[in-house]
């Protein structure tokens, strides 16, 4: 360090004439949580940091970048002194060492522009309050509301300014062995545990069995290569072992279900299946599209910004790194969470609040997701109270892929380069981690496994191999994901048949990292490409250009070995084969489920007499008039609105807009409709190509609620729902292809691997009658959470994600109803059954029997619908799903701000379902859809082999009016409609109300 | 013949928009080259080869120190005086949304004095105090910026975080309007001007959605007029019973791309 260096603070807070709307925001999330915080609180930012020249260079920082002059102060201080200021008490919110602190990057890239010497930057947030604010109140505050002490750390009132980070000591070179040869198979299973390696006995067992062959100890990082590669997270041992289920073995579920449909199916456009890092179809005469869905589970758990974040740039490196890269072009995501109105004293020790979570894992989609500049146009949200200590986070990332880059191919000598962030020690353990339980400690022991993420790193990587693709100046491009290095090297090394890696030459964030460290670090933003000797240069030039790290880190060899050196030292000399091909299949026994299942009574489903609140009349009687007014006084009405407002179902407005959406300029079917844009689209239209008119499909079906009465149907389900929501809007059937997200409780647990074994069949049988291959899926099958000796599962949660071409964007159709005077058809059979329907849940039952999905009649109505699509016919779509016909017509109705009046009495129905189960069973595979009565007839003969009849009309009145035959059932104005699905889940009402929505 | 007119979008790490803003321009005719900063910071004589600099939307340099705030660093220190060169020359400048946020702290918009270096408004984080993507109905409130032309009133997407124009102080804000620099203003679906929520999606002061300069060949705006290029970008597409519910050729945006080449074709 220069003896001219000084550290420096540069504190920013807001000029006082100008509104602080940091402050103002603390302010209102704190009372949300029962916190008086007092008048005049003021925020900060600041920034500590190394800076040759002293207080005058670093006031050249702060005025000429730091500072906007229009709206902030700016003050300075040496970082050994107290920052405190006259009359206030002092909280600062700041970043461990060691975490990514994406600010930090922007500083040091002003300063050199200024010509200043800046380093060791580290980014703070404060808050000011006047002083006597009860200071318990803040510690509160800090550690409940601003920080996650698993990443940052809380300081009130410090003695002295926060100091720059510095490097750390280097670590003494010390090459491990693991006594392995010699073990007891308890000691065996203690190193397993103590190394967090996540291997069971067996697998513990074959190692020591093919290094007792070598005639040697293992060293540290080949046993931590072997545990990261073998581990469930990346080997998905459950669903390619072999399970015994109910007196017959199940060899491979993956191979004999899933992909087996795949195999049979083979449909031409799929390109590349269950190979490369995602899947890929044929798009148009030159372009694939590529799909690939991830959970991000326990990451989210301890840390759910960062986890969320990485989560999608994870998923984002998977498309990078299909074929010779694809260009991310559109994102998913699915999330489920605890219940919102979860109260405080049942959130479990070591947890979050599931609001605290959802906030989190939103901003964290957000921030990654818009800086990428890609565009998240398509998800769902599930509430369930067995997600409050394992939530899901699933992230989708869709890819368009020149049809001549489809190909890699890793060949000896060819250069192993490592390129975007460096290597630090953040996110070590993440695949084995991933592949155990949560428990109350998890946020403690794990705090290494958490990974930040800076989406600008990932942005320019992108950027460059982008560039580089086309120039053809690599052959094999992987990820660094779970397992980092380790997995990303010995994976493409498998092409080649060995490799040789050089540890000391990976470029590090700091100093300090251990060999082991840095071959299995899951730091961000980091891939890893196959370069022939002759590209070397100007691939490394093409990176250079956008100030992207790019290193030669070794080289991809036929030795048949995975072997590195640190500091000329030989450390890991592993055989591809054992690697590869040494996991020992796992054999785990499966039960069918013993479930206690029943419908509501016919006293609780009735729906004659008067709405429930009315009959137990506690309200004041102005609110009791409002109600009324609201749900038009019925029993049916008051029902509806409940449904509504179901956080499964209400308006999920307030995740979407913090999305963006429409970059890329792509956006067709946006996710919300209609003149108001609140109408929820069943999927998202997308044209990737400017200027052409064909474009894609993206959907998601996923309804937990079914999988705890019949994981069998409720797989069939989400298929039906997918495969409905793609073709809503415009998709065709015949040319779409599905994606599997399993998310399940422990699978050592019989009854969840009974619940996978269904779930798995149906898949087969649902793929094979839809004739829509599965293209890609991922598993995550050990979310339990452990709290105090007690483990709770989730409920199984199949995601299926759909992917469907759109032949014509302009033939695209939304849910919104257009305009009064037009009829209203619903197609499909509506039963009886109400097995985890919402109805059922909202009277305390669970149901007993989830519809079954007719896959001879169900294919056949996605065909016809398509075909009345592709012809115009229909004005609007929608699919019936969660809260059944009536929560479909009132979302259609206030989404086109026009009036509906419907007849339940002559519908296609099965078993004869009484008038609730008319109104809200979720049978599968129906439309509610919307044509000029002038192409009426037209749309019949279309429809001519499905189930279809006119059921009512849209009207000029702003009111949903249903009746079964002459009895009036409900009618409800469809502001209060609007009011009821939006008003559950928009976390920022007050906001909304002040500015006058 | 008339020249074809020859746009240099703009790109540093974090840029987004850069190929759809590429595209808008190609669409009428123009040739558009997505440049680096890097490669302008060596070679700044690349600027005065265009007739167009065309500052795009996204995160340059993530915006995690203030948004724009690097890059109008970079263009500020080693770029100012070819900037000034290019703009004094004729050239064209538009920033679209993180391009916006640039212009201002850099000082070339609304650039009451000095055309740079001087920052006269902010653009603060929304009031809502959280990025919003959504399409807002927009009002002319000047034609004399050359991109603007005599187009329609247009409805855009906006889609940021830190869009709610600041003015210093109150001798900034009524020069703004009595020199005619705000071209653009957030209006409700009366086609006034509005303060409310979320018409105005930001709390931008005076409902400012879009400036010029002095010269009115500078445009800086919130919303994305590139995303509004053809007529299925519109939200409200389907509901349009024109051609039996078949989206338009062109949509709201696309006049200003239009008009900029036109522009360039009848005065270079």
């Amino acid at each position: 360090m220069d003896s001219d260096t000084t550290s420096v603070c540069i504190e920013i807070g807001i000029r006082p004439e100008r509104k602080d709307v940091v402050a103002a925001r603390l302010l209102r999330q704190a009372a949300e949580l029962g916190m008086a915080l007092p008048d005049g609180v003021q925020s900060r930012r600041g920034w500590s940091l190394h800076v040759v020249g002293g207080a005058a260079a670093a006031r050249t920082l702060a005025e000429r970048f730091l500072c906007d002059p229009v709206m902030n102060t700016v003050r300075l201080f040496p970082s050994g002194s107290s920052p405190a200021e006259p009359d206030t008490t002092r909280l600062e919110v700041v970043r461990l060492p060691g975490v990514m602190d994406p600010s930090a990057q922007s500083v040091l890239r002003a300063a050199k522009r200024l010509s200043l010497q800046v380093s060791d930057v580290r980014s703070w947030q404060a808050f000011v309050f006047p002083a006597g604010t009860d200071k318990a109140l803040l510690a509160r505050l800090g550690s409940g509301l601003l920080a996650n002490l698993a990443i940052e750390e809380v300081r009130l009132d410090p003695a002295t300014g926060i100091a720059p980070v510095a490097d750390l000591p280097d670590a003494p070179f010390r090459l491990q062995h693991v006594p392995l040869r010699e073990a007891s198979a308890a000691e065996l299973s203690r190193l397993s545990t103590e190394g967090c390696l996540a291997l069971d006995a067996t697998e513990m067992a074959a190692v020591q069995g093919h290094f007792r062959s070598e005639a040697r100890e293992p060293t540290d990082i080949e046993l931590e290569t072997l545990a990261q590669t073998w581990s469930e997270h990346c080997k998905h041992k459950t669903l390619t072992g072999l399970v015994q289920y109910e007196g017959t073995l199940r060899d491979n579920l993956l191979k004999s279900t899933i992909a087996r449909a795949t195999h049979e199916l083979n449909r031409p456009f799929c390109k590349s299946v269950f190979v490369d890092n995602a899947g890929v179809v044929a798009f148009d005469d030159t372009h694939h599209l590529t799909f690939k869905v991830e959970t991000h589970n326990h990451p989210s758990a301890i840390e759910p910004y960062g986890g969320a974040g990485t989560g999608l740039g994870g998923v984002l490196r998977d498309t990078l790194g299909t074929g010779l890269g694809a260009r991310p072009i559109a994102s998913t995501d699915v999330f489920c969470f605890g219940p919102p109105d979860l109260p405080a004293s049942k959130v479990p020790k070591g947890s979050l609040h599931p609001l605290r979570v959802m906030k989190g894992v939103v901003s964290g989609v957000r921030d990654y997701g818009n800086r990428m500049g890609i565009p998240t146009v398509n998800g769902a949200v599930c509430f369930d109270p067995r997600y409050v200590g394992n939530p899901l986070v699933y992230c989708g990332s869709i890819g368009l892929l020149p049809a001549n880059r489809l190909h890699k191919e890793v060949r000896p000598g060819d250069l192993i380069v490592v390129a975007g962030g460096r290597t630090g020690r953040d996110g070590i353990h993440g695949a084995t981690f991933s592949s155990q339980e949560l428990h109350e400690e998890s946020e403690t022991v794990s705090s290494g496994a958490v990974q930040i993420g800076n989406a600008i790193e990932e942005k320019k990587l992108m950027d460059a191999l982008l560039i580089a693709r086309d120039l053809g100046l690599y052959r094999g491009v992987t990820d660094c994901g779970a397992g980092g290095l380790s997995s990303a090297v010995g994976e493409m090394g498998e092409g080649s048949h060995g490799a040789h890696v050089l540890l000391d030459r990976v470029p590090l964030k700091y100093h300090g990292l251990t060999y082991r460290e840095i071959w299995i670090s899951e730091a961000q933003e980091r891939m890893v490409f196959a370069v022939p000797p002759e590209h070397e240069r100007a691939l490394l030039a093409v990176f250079a250009a956008e100030d992207v790290e790019a290193t030669v880190i070794g080289t991809f060899n036929g030795s048949g070995r995975l072997t590195a050196e640190f500091a000329g030292t030989p450390v890991m000399d592993l055989s591809m084969d054992f690697l590869h091909k040494g996991l020992p299949r796992r054999t785990r026994t499966a039960v069918k489920r013993k479930r206690t299942l029943a419908d509501p009574t016919p006293a609780q489903l009735a729906l004659t007499g008067p709405p429930h609140a009315a009959a137990q009349s506690s309200g004041t009687q102005s609110a009791g008039t409002q109600a009324a007014a609201a749900h038009g006084g019925t029993r049916a009405g008051e029902l509806l609105l409940s449904l509504l407002a179901a956080p499964n179902i209400a308006s999920k407005e307030w995740i979407i807009r913090q999305y963006d959406h429409e970059v890329l300029a792509g956006s067709v079917v946006k996710p919300l409709t209609g003149p108001r844009r609140d109408g929820p689209s069943d999927g998202a239209v997308i044209a990737p190509v400017p200027g052409s008119r064909r474009g894609f499909a993206v959907a998601c079906g996923i309804n937990p609620c079914l999988g705890d009465v019949d994981p069998y149907r409720m797989a069939l389900h989400a298929i039906d729902e997918a495969l409905r929501n793609v073709v809503a809007v415009g998709g065709d059937p015949e040319q779409t292809s599905i994606l599997d997200n399993f998310s399940w409780g422990n699978c050592e647990r019989p009854e969840n691997l009974g619940d996978l074994v269904q779930a798995c069949d149906a898949c087969y049988d649902g793929a094979m009658a839809f004739r829509t291959p599965f293209i890609s899926g991922k598993d995550s099958l050990n979310n339990d959470y452990r709290e105090g000796g007690v483990s709770l599962s989730i409920p199984p949660t199949l995601l299926i994600t759909a992917l469907a071409i759109v032949p014509d964007i302009g033939r695209a159709c939304t849910m919104d109803l257009k305009g009064p005077g037009h009829d209203v058809l619903i197609l499909g059979i509506t039963g009886p059954e109400l097995g985890g329907s919402h109805l059922a849940h909202a009277l305390g039952a669970s149901g007993a029997e989830v519809p079954p999905v007719d896959l001879v009649l169900a294919p056949k109505l996605l065909r016809a619908v398509h075909a009345a699509i592709a012809r115009g016919l229909l004005l609007s779509c929608h699919d019936l799903s969660e809260g059944g016909l009536a929560v479909a017509a009132a979302e259609m109705a206030f989404a086109g701000g026009v009036g509906l009046s419907l007849d339940v009495a002559a519908m296609p129905v099965r078993g004869a379902p009484d008038l609730p189960r008319r109104l809200f069973a979720e049978s599968a595979s129906r439309f509610l859809v919307e044509v000029a009565p002038e192409r009426r007839e037209e749309l019949h003969k279309l429809l001519a082999d499905v189930p279809h009849t006119l059921i009512g009309r849209t009207t000029a009145e702003s009111v949903l009016d249903l009746r079964d035959g002459s009895t009036p059932v409900l009618r409800c104005e469809l502001a209060a409609l609007r009011e009821a699905h939006q008003r559950t889940l928009d976390l920022d009402r007050e906001h909304a109300a002040e500015r006058g929505r | 013949m008339s020249v074809t007119p020859s746009v240099l979008v703009l790109r540093a790490a974090g840029t987004n928009c850069d190929a759809d803003t590429a595209h808008a321009f190609e669409r009428f005719g123009a040739r558009a080259t997505a440049l680096h900063v890097n490669r302008l910071l060596a070679e700044p004589a690349l600027l005065a080869r265009h007739h167009v600099l065309a500052l795009p939307g996204g995160f340059a340099y993530g915006d995690d120190a203030g948004a724009g705030a690097v890059l109008a660093c970079e263009l500020g220190s080693a770029l100012a005086q070819p900037l000034k060169d290019f703009v004094a020359g004729g050239g064209l400048v538009i920033g679209i949304c993180n391009g916006f946020q640039a212009l201002v702290r850099l000082g070339l918009l609304p650039g009451l004095d000095a055309p740079l270096g001087v920052q006269d408004v902010s653009l603060a984080d929304n009031d809502s105090l959280k990025y919003e993507d959504r399409w807002v109905r927009l009002a002319i409130t000047s034609r004399r910026c050359v991109f603007v032309g005599d187009m329609p009133a247009p409805e855009l997407p906006v889609a940021h975080g830190e869009g709610r124009i600041v003015p210093r102080d109150a001798e900034v804000a009524r020069r703004l309007v009595a020199e005619d620099r705000v071209v653009f203003r957030y209006c409700g679906a009366d086609g006034r001007p509005t303060q409310d929520y979320p018409a105005n999606p930001n709390g931008s002061e005076d409902a400012i959605a879009g400036l010029t300069d002095a010269t009115g060949r500078v445009l800086g705006l919130m919303p994305h007029p590139e995303r509004a290029l053809f007529g299925y970008h519109h939200p409200d597409w389907t509901r349009a019973t024109r051609h039996g519910g078949a989206p338009d050729d062109l949509g709201p945006g696309a006049p200003l791309f239009a008009n900029a080449c036109d522009w360039v074709r009848n005065n270079r």
